[in-house]
């Protein structure tokens, strides 16, 4: 059964709508009991890094979901904000991430900031923020998520981003401004940055690889 | 590369999807989960959806059909309408949508954005600006309620308050091109470009994809939507939903590019 978390952030619905549609069993989280039959995770999300680690907290579900993905391995993909939080640290908050990673959110620079070297194309045109719109994925080829997806574009909304430690680790990149990481995973843990429930086929096609790992 | 977006705006009044010029003349054009399930079909970059009964009559967002929408929808869903509360932000989160639009919450000041934007995040958070040529003079008059309500507030202080209090997009709505169908208001869109340092989108006049592409060459990323030229067909108005198809939309971004 995959379990979506719901934490009181991101789209739950968008999610059931497409899994139920491919008759594939999905159930929604909102407490610890909840957990009990879930063999694959989803963490969803849209909003800001402490408040979404404050409103996992809250939901109680935190050290159940600790225990199902670093002790019993089960697979787990965090979206957007979802993702981020499974780092150590961001620069968008004070409170500290899950940690499953060894990895930091970091905010893009602009040209607003100092001592940045931005490439000429981006010194030619307005570097906004928001990342916002849809923007190209180059997955790598030992990606299960992104088994018959080559390279295509998907649905982006952030200002922060993903960076691991370990080159490894990254499993696609995009580029805004910086080429930065848009999907990663490490054995049983997987992220992407971009909302695969909002980037139509190719999104649907990326959440039933996620099914099939 | 990051594509500038086509984005179909969507008027709701009373649980319908209407057309309307100049914030007047509404026609009923349809259904909004038959409109969104054809918009799905059709690959829309993003939608917006506002309720233009909602703030003027002091009603609540309509969240049974907001959930039911924002379910359907297999695109980023942007609502705006009858936001009174930062729990009413959250709950539409909640409900599926990716982008909550607020303006007379901002302009009458009476929701604290930036505690909304720590909630839901900035870039969650659109601010909506109607606004309406001045007859006297070459400034804009920004207003409220479905263009009933003037505000005396000057337009840059408020573009630069948006960004500054925690908006992550500004959508700049003409009331005098509205469902013209003949072109964007250009001087207007220059005005805001050169403010702004979040993201932008342009509502009012387009009247044809070469519109698009206008706005494309000149601004490059920037969100270019409209009402009309989706929903309507021919010179009589036919009802009939469209939206570039991918060589069509090549074509317009191809034009952005190549020149």
């Amino acid at each position: 059964m995959i379990t979506i978390i719901d934490y009181g952030l991101g789209n739950l619905k968008a999610f059931l709508n497409i899994y139920n549609s491919h008759n594939i069993p999905i159930s929604i989280a909102s407490k610890t009991e909840d957990l009990e039959s879930a063999s694959k995770i989803i963490l969803p999300g849209v909003g800001s890094f402490d408040y979404a680690i404050e409103k996992l907290n809250k939901s109680g579900m935190r050290s159940k979901l600790n225990e199902l993905v670093l002790n019993k391995k089960v697979s787990i993909l965090g979206i957007c904000i979802g993702m981020q939080i499974m780092a150590e640290t961001s620069e968008e908050g004070k409170l500290k991430g899950l940690g499953w990673i060894n990895a930091h959110v970091h905010k893009f620079k602009t040209q607003h900031d100092n001592n940045v070297k931005t490439n000429e194309n981006f010194k030619k045109e307005k570097f906004l923020l928001p990342h916002m719109g849809w923007n190209s994925v180059k997955p790598s080829v030992d990606c299960k998520l992104f088994e018959n997806i080559n390279e295509t574009n998907f649905y982006f909304l952030h200002s922060y981003y993903f960076q691991s430690h370990k080159f490894l680790y990254c499993k696609a990149t995009t580029n805004y401004n910086i080429n930065f990481c848009s999907a990663f995973s490490k054995e049983n843990i997987y992220g992407v940055q971009f909302h695969p429930e909002k980037s139509h086929d190719y999104g649907e096609k990326l959440l039933l690889n996620f099914s099939k790992i | 590369m990051l594509n500038p977006r086509i984005i179909p705006c969507l008027l709701m009044s009373e649980g319908g999807l209407v057309k309307t010029r100049k914030f007047k003349e509404r026609k009923y054009v349809g259904d909004p989960i038959n409109a969104v399930k054809i918009f799905n079909e059709k690959k829309v970059d993003e939608l917006i959806l506002l309720d233009i009964d909602a703030s003027s009559n002091n009603l609540k967002p309509n969240f049974d059909l907001i959930s039911k929408i924002a379910s359907e929808c297999r695109m980023p869903l942007c609502y705006g309408g009858g936001i009174c509360s930062i729990e009413d932000c959250e709950k539409l989160i909640k409900l599926g949508v990716e982008k909550v639009a607020i303006s007379s919450g901002f302009i009458n000041k009476k929701l604290n954005i930036n505690e909304i934007a720590k909630r839901i995040g900035s870039q969650s958070l659109v601010c909506v600006l109607d606004l309406k040529k001045r007859f006297s003079s070459k400034n804009y008059r920004i207003y409220t309620n479905n263009g009933e309500k003037p505000s005396q507030l000057n337009l840059d202080d408020m573009i630069l308050l948006a960004q500054e209090i925690g908006f992550g997009e500004i959508l700049i709505n003409s009331i005098d091109k509205d469902g013209m169908m003949k072109g964007y208001d250009l001087e207007l869109v220059d005005r805001v470009f050169k403010l702004s340092n979040i993201p932008l989108t342009i509502l009012g006049g387009a009247g044809c994809y070469e519109d698009f592409s206008v706005l494309f060459n000149k601004y490059k990323i920037i969100g270019a939507s409209a009402g009309s030229l989706f929903v309507f067909k021919g010179k009589y108005r036919a009802v009939l939903i469209q939206y570039p198809n991918l060589k069509e939309k090549n074509d317009i971004l191809g034009n952005s590019t190549s020149k």
